[in-house]
C-alpha cells in the first residue's frame, strides 16, 4: 500500500531524514520507534505534505500513486490520515462544520453524494459511542479548550468518521492516562482490518501493548537502523535507546 | 474652486431651495455650522486623529449637495435587491440622504413613537427635535461642520418612555446618481426614552455611474434603562467615500450595542463615540472590516467612562487583502469618578496580502484606580498550522482558508441578534471572499 | 476619602496628625510618606561651573575645556545650529512649565588635577560621595566584578578595572578620552544611531554634551564583567548632558549598567542624555538602567526633568539588544529606549518598570523598528502609579515591508494605587508585511485588595504585602536585571511606593 524509497527531507535547511526505506502492505501495523529528534514526526509531516518540510530526495508510492506529487488535501482524500501529536485549536469552527466539510469533500472526490444531515448525525452518534465521547463535543470549536486526552480522542474520532486507508499515529500515547490510552487503542483496534494499514510512531513501547504491531522499526538520526517483529520493541524498552546508539557505531564501522 | 469654498458657496443655492424651511430652528444651527466650516480646516495627516488617513482624494472632488443635485428615479423593485430580507421590519428609504416617502413602509408604531425623516419632523414637531438635535454631537472637524451646515434630512427615531418598538427599523441609505457627483448628508437622531427599546439596521448601499460622498452624523440619546441596538452595514461602491460620526450619550442602566460592518467604500472613516453618563451602563462595540483592492478603512472608537460601575466591551476584527489599508484607533477613558469600571477592547487584523497594511492604536487612559481594563491588538496572517490541519482532513486549500476567515469573523457576526440578518452578513462575507479570490500559492 | 487624604497631607507637613484620621492604615500612610529621598545630600566640592546661558561661544568653550579636536568642535556647532531651528516637542503626556534654556549652566566639573594617574589622586570628597551612594571606586573593594565609570556632574571622575579590560582589547573609558584616544571609532559611530537631527534634546545634547561612557568590545570577546556607569548630578542649576556610546563587534557580548541620583534641589534640573548602541553580527548588548534621579517633593517642587534618547541598532544578522529599565526617580521621565532591527534574525527586547508617586510624571516606552527578515521583539512594560502621579506607556511597533516573518509580542500592565493617579497606554502598531505577527496585550487594574487581605490574614503587614505584590507584578522585568541591580531595584521600588496604599 505504501512504499517509501530512500526518502530524504530537510527542516529549515537541516537534513533530518537521511534515506528512509519502508514497505507497508494492507492489513499490516508497523511501529516506528526512536529517541527524540530522530526524525519520527518529520516522517509523519512529510507523508502528509506539510510545506515546512522539504523533500530533497527519494520517492513515496501510495496505492500506485506518486504521493509526493499530491497536495495535502488530495493525500487525505486518497486515504492518508495523520493523528497529530499536537492537534491545533481552531476557534470559530465547530467540530460539526469541520467534519461535515471534510466528509463532503471526501465524498465529492469519490463521486459520492453528500451525506444528508440525518445520515451525518447518525454517523457521529455511532462513532462517538465507540469512543465514549460526549455528543456535545460536536458543537464545540475544534480542539478549543480540550484536555490533552480529549484532543487525542478527537483525532481518533475523526479517523473513524473519515475512514482512511492509511493511518499515521504520531505519538498518540503521549500525555494519555491509562484509561484514555485504552479508549484510544480500542478505537484503533475496532477500525483495524485487512484493507487498511497503520504506522504507529512512538517513543515508548507502552502503546504497543494495546496496538500490536506486525513490524517494529528503529529510527535513529534520520535512518531506519533496525527492523524486526514486536519483540524488538520489548528489547528496546529493556535496554533503552543507548543500546541502539552502540549498534549504530558498529554499523558505521561496517 | 475646490473643497471648502465650493461648499460654502453652494450654501446659498441650498438656502434658496429650502423655501419656507429656512425659517426653522434648524437654520440657525446650519448658519453656525457654516461659520465653523469657514473657520475649520479639513483634517490633514498632521492631526494625530487623522495621521493614517489622507482625505485629499475626497477634497479634490466637488460633490454637489444632494438637495442641489438632480433626483434619480428609483423603483420599488430596485430597492428590493438592496434590502436585508426575511425579517419583519419597518422600512425607511433615503436616496442620497433624502427621505423617500413612497419607497418607505413604516408600519403601526406604538403611541408617541416616531420613525421618520428629519425634514418632515422639522416642520411637524420642531419642539421635540430642538431638545436633542446637535446637542449630543459637537463639531470636531470640518466634515462635521459640513454635515451640520447642510443638515436637512436623515433618520429620526424617538421612542417615548416605557415603549418598546418590537420590530427592527431597517433604514436603507442608497446613494446613486448617474449625472453628478453627489454629496449625501444624512443627519440621524435616535432618542430612546426611559425603559424603552429600539433596534435599527442601517443599511448603506451604493449604485449609479458617478461617485458620491456620504458624510454622516448620527446622534444617539439612550435614557435610563433603555436598550438601543444600532447595526450598520456599509456595502457601498468601492469608489465612493464614506465618513460617519456616531455620538451617543447614555444614561444610567442603559445598554447601547453598536455594530459596524464595512465591506465597501474607497475611503471609509467611522468615529464611534459614547459617553457613559450614569451608573451601571453597558456599551458594546462590534466591528468587522473586510476590504480589498485599494480600499482604505479607518475606525476610530471612543468610550468615555464618566461614572462608576459601568462596563464596555469592544471587539473589532479586520480582514485586509490586496493593497488595502486598515486603521484602528480605539480609545477608552476612565475618568476619576468612574470607579469599578470594566472595560475591554480587542482589535485583531488578518493580512491576506503582502501589500495590505494595518495601523492600530488601542489606547487606555485611566484616572480611577478600582478598575479592570484591558486591551489587546494582534496582527497576523492566516494560521498555517490550522490550515494544514484542515487540509490534512481532505478540505481544499481555498475552502480551508475561507473557513478560517469566517471563523475569524465569527466573534463579531455571532453577536448580531437578528438571525436572518446574521445569515445575510455571513453570506456577504462569503461573496466578498469569492470576489477577493483567495490566493493559492 | 479624597478629602481626608488631602487634609492629612497638609497637616502632615506641619507634623500635626489630622483629627479625621481613623484607620491604622492612614497612620501608616502618614508615617511612611514622610520618609525622604535618601540620596539627596550635596557634596561640598570645589567646582568649575560655566555661567548660565547657551550660545556658540559656550559650545566652543565646552569643546575647548575638553581639549577636543577641531572635527568634534565642528560637529557640536552643527548640532547647535540645527537645534536653534527646532521646536520643543509638546506631544508627550506630561506637563511642565516651559524650560528657559538660557537659565541653565551647561558645564560643571569638580576642580581637580589635570591628569589623573590613579584613583589615589581623585579628590577624597568625591570618593566619599560615591561611597555614600554605595558605589565604591577603589578596585580592591570591588568584589562583585563590576567595572565602574563614575560621572560627577558632567565629568567622568574615575573608571575602574581599565587595565584588566584592556588586556582583552575592551575599551571602557569616558567619551572625552575616547575622542582623544580612539578618534576613528568615535568618528565612525558617534551620531550614527541618534543623529543630532533626531529630536530637540538629541540636538541639544550633541551641542553641549560634556562626558559619558564609551565602550568598545572587539570581535569575538565576551566582556568578563558587568560594565557600569554611575551618574551623579551635584551642582545647582546645571544641566547634565552625557552621552554614551557602546559598540559590540561581531560575536561579542557586553552587559552594561547605569545608575543615577541627584541631590534635593528646589529647582528643576534638566538631564538630556543620549545613548547609542551598535551591535554587529551575532553580537549582544544588554543595557540595564536603574534611574533614581531626585523626583521632587510631595508637592511636586524640584526634581529632575529626565529627557533621554536611547537607541540601539541591531546592524548585524542574529544580533541582539536588550533594554531593561527600572524608573523610579525624576519629576518627569520621558524616554523610549528603542531598537532598530536591521539585521536578519536580530532581536530587540524592552523590559521596563516605571513607578510614579506623588506628583511624578512618566511617559516612557519603546520603539521596535523591524526592518530585517525574521526579526523578533519582546516588550514587557509594567507601570505602577500612586499618589497623584501620571504614568504613560507609549510604544511603536513598526513592521517594515521587507521584514518577512517578523514577530512582536508586547505586554503592558498598569497597576493603580490610590484614586488620584492615572495610567495611560498609547501603543502604535504599524504593519506593512503580511507574514509578520504582532500581538499586543494591556491590562490596567487596581492593586488586588483580596490579595492584600489574604497576605494580611497570613500575618503579613500591609506594607510588606504591597511590596510582595508589586515585586510579583514586576518579576518579569526584574529577572532580566543582573543580580545586584535587581536587589537594588526592589529596594528602590519599596521606597518609592512607601505609604502609597492607605
Amino acid at each position: 500500500m505504501l512504499s517509501i524509497k530512500n526518502l530524504h527531507a530537510n527542516v529549515e535547511g537541516k537534513e533530518i531524514l537521511k534515506g528512509i526505506n519502508l514497505e507497508i502492505k494492507a492489513g499490516e501495523v508497523h511501529a516506528i520507534m526512536g529517541p527524540n529528534g530522530s526524525g519520527k514526526s518529520t516522517l509523519a509531516n512529510v507523508l502528509t505534505g506539510n510545506k515546512s518540510y522539504e523533500v530533497t530526495g527519494g520517492e513515496v508510492v501510495f496505492d500506485g500513486k506518486d504521493l509526493l506529487d499530491l497536495d495535502t488535501e488530495t493525500r487525505a482524500r486518497e486515504g492518508m490520515f495523520l493523528a497529530f501529536q499536537y492537534p491545533v485549536e481552531i476557534p470559530g469552527i465547530s467540530n460539526a462544520t469541520f467534519l461535515k466539510t471534510a466528509l463532503n469533500e471526501l465524498r465529492k472526490y469519490k463521486s459520492l453524494p453528500e451525506l444528508t444531515p440525518r445520515e451525518f448525525l447518525e454517523r457521529i452518534k455511532e462513532k462517538a459511542n465507540i469512543l465514549g465521547l460526549d455528543e456535545t463535543l460536536i458543537s464545540r470549536y475544534v480542539n478549543v479548550g480540550f484536555s490533552g486526552g480529549e484532543k487525542k480522542r478527537n483525532e481518533i474520532f475523526q479517523m473513524l468518521m473519515l475512514e482512511p486507508k492509511f493511518v499515521l499515529l504520531d505519538e498518540t500515547d503521549s500525555g494519555l492516562d491509562i484509561d484514555a490510552l485504552r479508549i484510544v487503542s480500542d478505537g484503533v483496534n475496532v477500525y483495524k482490518n485487512e484493507k487498511n494499514a497503520f504506522l504507529v510512531i512512538t517513543h515508548y513501547q507502552r502503546l504497543l501493548n494495546y496496538i500490536h504491531p506486525d513490524f517494529v522499526h528503529v529510527l535513529y538520526k534520520g535512518k531506519i537502523i533496525k527492523s524486526g517483529g514486536k519483540e524488538l520493541a520489548l528489547e528496546l524498552e529493556d535496554k533503552g535507546y543507548d543500546w541502539i546508539k552502540t549498534e549504530e557505531v558498529e554499523i558505521d564501522k561496517a | 474652486m475646490t473643497g471648502k469654498e465650493f461648499y460654502i458657496d453652494n450654501f446659498k443655492i441650498f438656502q434658496e431651495k429650502l423655501n419656507g424651511e429656512s425659517k426653522s430652528f434648524l437654520n440657525e444651527i446650519r448658519k453656525d455650522a457654516l461659520k465653523s466650516l469657514s473657520e475649520l480646516e479639513f483634517p490633514t495627516n498632521k492631526v494625530e486623529d487623522w495621521k493614517y488617513t489622507n482625505v485629499t482624494p475626497i477634497l479634490k472632488q466637488n460633490f454637489v449637495p444632494a438637495v442641489n443635485a438632480s433626483v434619480p428615479k428609483i423603483t420599488e423593485k430596485e430597492i428590493q435587491s438592496y434590502l436585508f430580507q426575511d425579517f419583519d421590519c419597518h422600512l425607511l428609504v433615503f436616496i442620497n440622504g433624502l427621505y423617500s416617502e413612497e419607497l418607505s413602509i413604516v408600519g403601526q408604531l406604538p403611541k408617541g413613537a416616531v420613525a421618520g425623516s428629519l425634514r418632515n419632523l422639522t416642520k411637524e414637531n420642531p419642539e421635540l427635535l430642538s431638545k436633542y438635535l446637535n446637542k449630543i454631537s459637537i463639531t470636531d472637524n470640518a466634515f462635521n461642520a459640513l454635515n451640520t451646515a447642510y443638515a436637512l434630512d436623515g433618520l429620526v427615531v424617538v421612542v417615548p418612555d416605557g415603549i418598546i418598538i418590537e420590530k427592527p427599523i431597517q433604514v436603507l441609505y442608497l446613494n446613486t446618481n448617474d449625472k453628478e457627483n453627489v454629496l449625501s448628508l444624512p443627519r440621524n437622531l435616535v432618542v430612546a426614552g426611559k425603559n424603552s427599546q429600539v433596534s435599527i439596521v442601517a443599511n448603506y448601499r451604493g449604485a449609479g455611474e458617478k461617485i458620491y460622498f456620504s458624510n454622516i452624523i448620527t446622534e444617539v440619546f439612550a435614557d435610563e434603562n433603555s436598550i438601543v441596538d444600532l447595526c450598520k452595514i456599509q456595502n457601498e461602491t468601492d469608489d465612493s467615500f464614506h465618513i460617519e460620526k456616531v455620538q451617543a450619550i447614555q444614561k444610567k442602566n442603559s445598554v447601547f450595542n453598536h455594530y459596524n460592518i464595512t465591506f465597501g467604500g474607497s475611503i471609509t472613516r467611522n468615529d464611534i463615540n459614547s459617553r457613559l453618563d450614569g451608573e451601571n451602563i453597558e456599551t458594546h462595540y462590534y466591528g468587522l472590516y473586510m476590504v480589498n483592492g485599494k480600499q482604505h478603512v479607518d475606525n476610530h472608537t471612543f468610550v468615555d467612562h464618566a461614572k462608576p460601575n459601568c462596563m464596555s466591551n469592544e471587539v473589532y476584527k479586520g480582514i485586509l487583502d490586496d493593497s488595502s489599508r486598515g486603521v484602528f484607533n480605539g480609545k477608552i477613558i476612565v475618568r476619576r469618578d468612574a470607579q469599578k469600571t470594566n472595560a475591554y477592547q480587542q482589535n485583531e487584523t488578518i493580512l491576506l496580502s503582502n501589500k495590505a497594511t494595518i495601523d492600530t492604536k488601542p489606547q487606555l487612559e485611566i484616572f480611577a484606580d478600582d478598575v479592570k481594563c484591558s486591551h489587546g491588538a494582534t496582527v497576523g496572517h492566516l494560521d498555517e498550522t490550522s490550515e494544514f490541519y484542515i487540509r490534512s482532513r481532505g478540505v481544499p486549500q481555498e475552502l480551508a482558508k475561507s473557513m478560517l476567515i469566517r471563523a475569524f469573523a465569527n466573534d463579531v457576526i455571532e453577536t448580531v441578534k437578528i438571525d436572518p440578518l446574521k445569515e445575510q452578513i455571513n453570506h456577504m462575507i462569503f461573496e466578498h471572499l469569492h470576489r477577493v479570490e483567495i490566493k493559492t500559492e | 476619602m479624597n478629602e481626608v487624604k488631602e487634609i492629612s497631607k497638609e497637616n502632615n507637613s506641619k507634623g500635626i496628625k489630622p483629627v479625621e484620621e481613623t484607620s491604622d492604615d492612614m497612620k501608616m500612610l502618614d508615617d511612611l510618606t514622610s520618609s525622604e529621598y535618601k540620596w539627596g545630600f550635596v557634596t561640598d566640592i570645589e567646582s568649575e561651573t560655566a555661567a548660565k546661558g547657551l550660545n556658540e561661544e559656550v559650545v566652543r568653550m565646552i569643546s575647548k575645556k575638553k581639549n577636543e579636536p577641531e572635527w568634534m568642535t565642528e560637529w557640536r556647532l552643527k548640532a547647535f545650529r540645527h537645534w536653534l531651528k527646532m521646536e520643543e516637542p509638546t506631544w508627550p503626556n506630561v506637563h511642565y512649565p516651559k524650560i528657559d534654556f538660557q537659565n541653565i549652566s551647561y558645564y560643571s566639573a569638580p576642580v581637580q588635577k589635570p591628569k589623573l594617574n590613579s584613583l589615589d589622586e581623585v579628590d577624597p570628597e568625591l570618593l566619599k560621595t560615591f561611597e555614600k551612594l554605595g558605589i565604591p571606586l577603589e578596585e580592591q573593594k570591588l568584589l562583585s566584578g563590576v567595572a565602574v565609570d563614575a560621572v560627577f556632574d558632567s565629568v567622568s571622575v574615575a573608571t575602574t578595572f581599565k587595565a584588566s579590560l584592556n588586556e582583552k582589547g575592551i575599551i571602557f573609558c569616558s567619551v572625552s578620552d575616547a575622542v582623544k584616544d580612539h578618534p576613528e571609532l568615535v568618528k565612525k559611530y558617534l551620531g550614527s544611531v541618534v543623529p543630532y537631527t533626531d529630536n530637540y534634546y538629541a540636538a541639544l545634547n550633541a551641542a553641549v554634551f560634556s562626558d559619558g561612557s564609551f565602550v568598545f568590545i572587539p570581535k569575538g570577546v565576551r566582556c568578563p564583567m558587568e560594565l557600569s556607569t554611575y551618574f551623579r548630578i551635584n551642582s545647582m542649576d546645571t544641566g547634565q548632558f552625557e552621552r554614551t556610546l557602546i559598540i559590540a563587534e561581531e560575536e561579542s557580548y557586553v552587559s552594561y549598567l547605569e545608575g543615577c541620583t541627584a541631590p534635593i534641589r528646589d529647582n528643576n534640573q534638566l538631564h538630556a542624555a543620549v545613548v547609542e548602541l551598535v551591535a554587529l553580527d551575532e553580537a549582544e548588548i544588554k543595557y540595564s538602567t536603574v534611574q533614581n534621579w531626585y523626583p521632587g517633593n510631595k508637592e511636586g517642587k524640584g526634581g529632575i526633568y529626565n529627557f533621554v534618547t536611547k537607541r540601539g541598532a541591531c546592524r548585524g544578522n542574529h544580533s541582539k539588544i536588550s533594554w531593561t529599565q527600572v524608573e523610579t526617580g525624576s519629576a518627569i521621565t520621558w524616554k523610549y529606549p528603542s531598537c532598530i532591527l536591521q539585521g536578519d534574525y536580530s532581536v530587540g527586547e524592552f523590559y521596563s518598570v516605571a513607578v510614579t508617586n506623588n506628583m511624578q510624571q512618566a511617559d516612557t516606552g519603546t520603539k521596535m523598528i523591524h526592518l530585517g527578515k525574521h526579526t523578533k521583539s519582546t516588550v514587557v512594560s509594567k507601570g505602577i502609579s500612586a499618589g497623584r502621579s501620571n504614568n504613560s506607556y507609549r510604544g511603536l511597533i513598526k513592521i517594515g515591508k521587507n521584514a518577512e516573518g517578523a514577530r512582536n509580542y508586547t505586554q503592558c500592565d498598569s497597576m493603580l494605587m490610590g484614586d488620584r493617579c492615572g495610567a495611560h497606554t498609547f501603543p502604535y502598531i504599524e504593519v506593512e508585511n503580511e507574514s509578520s505577527k504582532v500581538e499586543h496585550e494591556a491590562t490596567t487594574s487596581k492593586i488586588g485588595e483580596d490579595q492584600i487581605y489574604y497576605l494580611n490574614q497570613r500575618g503579613i503587614g500591609t506594607e510588606d504585602a504591597v511590596n510582595l505584590i508589586v515585586n510579583g507584578f514586576c518579576k518579569e522585568v526584574f529577572k532580566e536585571l543582573p543580580m545586584e541591580f535587581a536587589v537594588e531595584a526592589q529596594k528602590l521600588l519599596a521606597i518609592s511606593l512607601e505609604g502609597s496604599v492607605g
